[in-house]
């Protein structure tokens, strides 16, 4: 029943949805690796992204290539904002602490825009330019999903080699391990911590605008994606970049084929395969014990 | 005056005065408390929610907020979809805190696990809200429970057979996996086979899926000429939105959404939802009184300007009956109250003329709509237009049919 090209036709649609998966547990885990938060906070900053677009869309007039850009900056403001006020004072508590407080910033945020927008969500178009299919041979593409691929690889590949290969990467890296030692080479640390925070809640802010065009922008769209994405993390382990985007790209693919042989799974089978890895190997696929 | 005669004159005083007022000494605690039990943050939030209290605040108002001198309270609550949350704040709210009626409930699964406890505790349930025609069915009937607004065979029997007589014959149906997804699959896929139709195949979609793509290309591998969308609210949504992406109408098919709200339309645009045909009770523009009654809602809702959906209307008008019932029984017993509703006809000025069948099935006219194209739209909220309308007893499915309430079948 399985054929070849309903095989690649969903493996293909499989690693859109997956680049969503990589850049947001991306985004989580530079947070947990430089920070200690695990920020529950993501998902509705990634609603948040989307909906930051059509907000400059239907206030400002300024379409998705600008937002492209000016969203993730706004939702990166919004985040340094919030580790100022709401995360700094718990770097010194519990993971706890800071679980529940950015949970609470998530269910805050959600709640206020419901009430403003409702769930049905509001209409964002796939920008003119990127309107259209591309003919892969098994099956046609929208050029939007293409892009969305593309423009995610970049991002996941460019904050990987910032991370491992730079010397600003390596400051990060330092700083995670011994943040004293690393202030007393005259680093400003709280500094690059706050910037981080805003990295990557900014991520989170951009891939909300990768999927205005395609999902329904309401306040509820980060919280259905925010859990998958966790369990992509806790796959991959907690704080390696590459983990999460390979499990990212991953799990979206295995995804994508559950959809073909029993679609009722296809919401739980992540869950599964992060029960067996946990058994498995507890600190996840790329993680160090 | 020898003691016994005092206490027999006292007595029968109190007689005299509790039979001047029986509404009041048969009404529990002397007052009636509505329930509203609904998707207060899910998909279904739009469609039902808090503009559903606020529907059935307008008809409890519309009685001055008493009966007599008997109060009427309003309370609401979220079921967050989920059965038993659903099952655990009815039964707090029957024995604890006094309620006498739940109404709403949109969510099918929900509604049917409160339809049971409404039974078990003789209080009623107005279920305007979901869609399943389990509600009156063969076993799952309730004589506690009253089914207005709609249901998945009128939906199926509206759209399907419309979509199939005008060439649409095979079909792949995108089902939503829970009670109503089922149902309204089942109904769809008889009206299909009915008609003369085929069903090439369906697919079970988990509820609140972002993305279904997968499905819409399975659909469209399989040639079928119609794809079915059997789900609701913002699966819906999303179904539409990613079928126009992915260009189902090139290859010649056709979306059938099986239930669309005015919400829906709202969400999506007339440019991406034109051309979509629907079966609905109840459209704000149907006539001078819809119109009347959808403007004094917008003053309400929220946000402000809204126009209703059929489920908001069928609140205030069920609730009006309800209360009429309760008024002319003088009791707030379940079984006697919904007795009382099912016995005559009765002249609604939003769903017209209709009777409550003895399964709790209301039975009016069903219109089928289409979603007009962005330039036949006069403005705000101007999005449908009427294509045909359905008279009720063709509508819904008939008393005697096998798959209908046992305990009522004729």
């Amino acid at each position: 029943m399985l054929d070849l090209e309903a095989a690649l036709t969903q493996g293909t649609l499989g690693l859109i949805n997956g680049a969503f998966y990589a850049m947001l547990s991306l985004g989580l885990a530079v947070i947990f690796g430089l920070l200690n938060i695990v920020n529950f906070a993501h998902g509705a900053l990634y609603m948040l992204g989307a909906f930051v677009a059509w907000g400059l869309l239907t206030f400002l007039g300024l379409g998705y290539f600008p937002a492209l850009i000016l969203a993730p900056l706004i939702v990166g403001a919004i985040g340094i904002l919030l580790e100022r006020t709401v995360l700094k004072p718990l770097y010194k508590l519990d993971h706890l602490y800071g679980l529940l407080a950015t949970f609470g910033v998530a269910l805050i945020l959600e709640g206020v825009l419901r009430n403003e927008f409702g769930v049905s969500g509001m209409p964002y178009a796939v920008p003119p330019d990127l309107r259209g299919v591309v003919d892969l041979g098994y099956m046609f593409l929208p050029r939007y999903r293409g892009w969305v691929v593309l423009v995610s690889l970049l991002v996941c590949l460019g904050t990987w080699y910032m991370i491992e290969k730079t010397r600003l990467g390596a400051y990060l890296r330092a700083a995670t391990e011994n943040p004293a030692l690393v202030q007393a080479f005259g680093i400003n640390v709280p500094v690059m911590i706050t910037l981080t925070y805003g990295f990557g809640v900014a991520l989170a802010g951009l891939s909300g605008v990768l999927a205005a065009p395609i999902y329904s922008v309401n306040p509820n769209m980060g919280s259905s994606l925010i859990i998958v994405v966790f369990a992509v993390v806790v796959i991959g382990g907690m704080g390696s970049i590459l983990g999460s985007i390979i499990t990212g790209f991953a799990l979206g693919f295995i995804e994508g084929m559950t959809k073909v042989v029993y679609p009722e799974a296809s919401t739980t089978v992540v869950f599964i395969i992060m029960a067996i890895v946990l058994l498995i190997k507890p600190a996840g696929l790329f993680g160090r014990a | 005056m020898s003691r016994s005669m005092f206490t027999g004159l006292a007595a029968t005083a109190i007689a005299l005065a509790l039979g001047m007022s029986p509404a009041a000494a048969q009404i529990s605690d002397n007052r009636i408390k509505i329930g509203v039990l609904t998707d207060m943050s899910g998909p279904f939030r739009d469609l039902a929610g808090p503009n559903s209290t606020a529907a059935t605040r307008m008809a409890v108002q519309d009685f001055g907020n008493k009966l007599g001198n008997v109060q009427i309270e309003v309370v609401q609550a979220d079921h967050q979809n989920r059965a038993d949350v659903g099952a655990t704040i009815a039964r707090e709210w029957f024995d604890r805190d006094g309620v006498d009626v739940i109404i709403d409930v949109a969510n099918s699964a929900v509604a049917l696990a409160v339809s049971q406890i409404a039974r078990e505790r003789n209080k009623v349930l107005l279920a305007t809200g979901p869609a399943t025609d389990a509600l009156t069915g063969a076993q799952t009937c309730s004589p506690n429970t009253v089914h207005y607004v709609y249901d998945t065979w009128a939906l199926a029997n509206g759209t399907a057979r419309a979509v199939v007589e005008s060439g649409g014959k095979s079909w792949f149906i995108i089902t939503a996996d829970y009670a109503f997804g089922h149902s309204l699959e089942a109904a769809a896929m008889r009206v299909v086979r009915e008609t003369g139709g085929d069903v090439r195949g369906t697919v079970r979609v988990p509820l609140n899926t972002p993305d279904f793509s997968s499905f819409l290309l399975q659909a469209q591998s399989s040639r079928a000429q119609i794809v079915g969308l059997a789900n609701a609210g913002a699966d819906t949504i999303n179904s539409v939105k990613q079928a126009a992406e992915f260009g189902l109408g090139r290859r010649g098919q056709k979306l059938a959404s099986l239930l669309v709200f005015l919400s829906d339309i709202h969400s999506l645009g007339l440019q991406t939802a034109q051309g979509l045909q629907f079966t609905e009770a109840f459209y704000w523009d149907l006539n001078d009184s819809t119109r009347a009654w959808s403007r004094r809602f917008g003053e309400q809702a929220s946000p402000r300007g809204t126009m209703p959906s059929m489920v908001h209307a069928g609140n205030y008008s069920v609730v009006t009956q309800y209360l009429n019932a309760v008024q002319a029984t003088g009791t707030d017993g379940g079984l006697a109250v919904v007795n009382k509703m099912k016995e005559a006809p009765y002249n609604d000025p939003l769903f017209g003329n209709g009777q409550i069948r003895a399964d709790g099935r209301r039975v009016h006219d069903m219109y089928l709509f289409e979603a007009k194209a962005p330039n036949e739209s006069r403005g705000p909220w101007d999005y449908y237009k009427l294509v045909r309308t359905i008279p009720g007893e063709q509508a819904f499915r008939p008393l005697s049919h096998p798959d209908n309430c046992a305990a009522t079948r004729g």
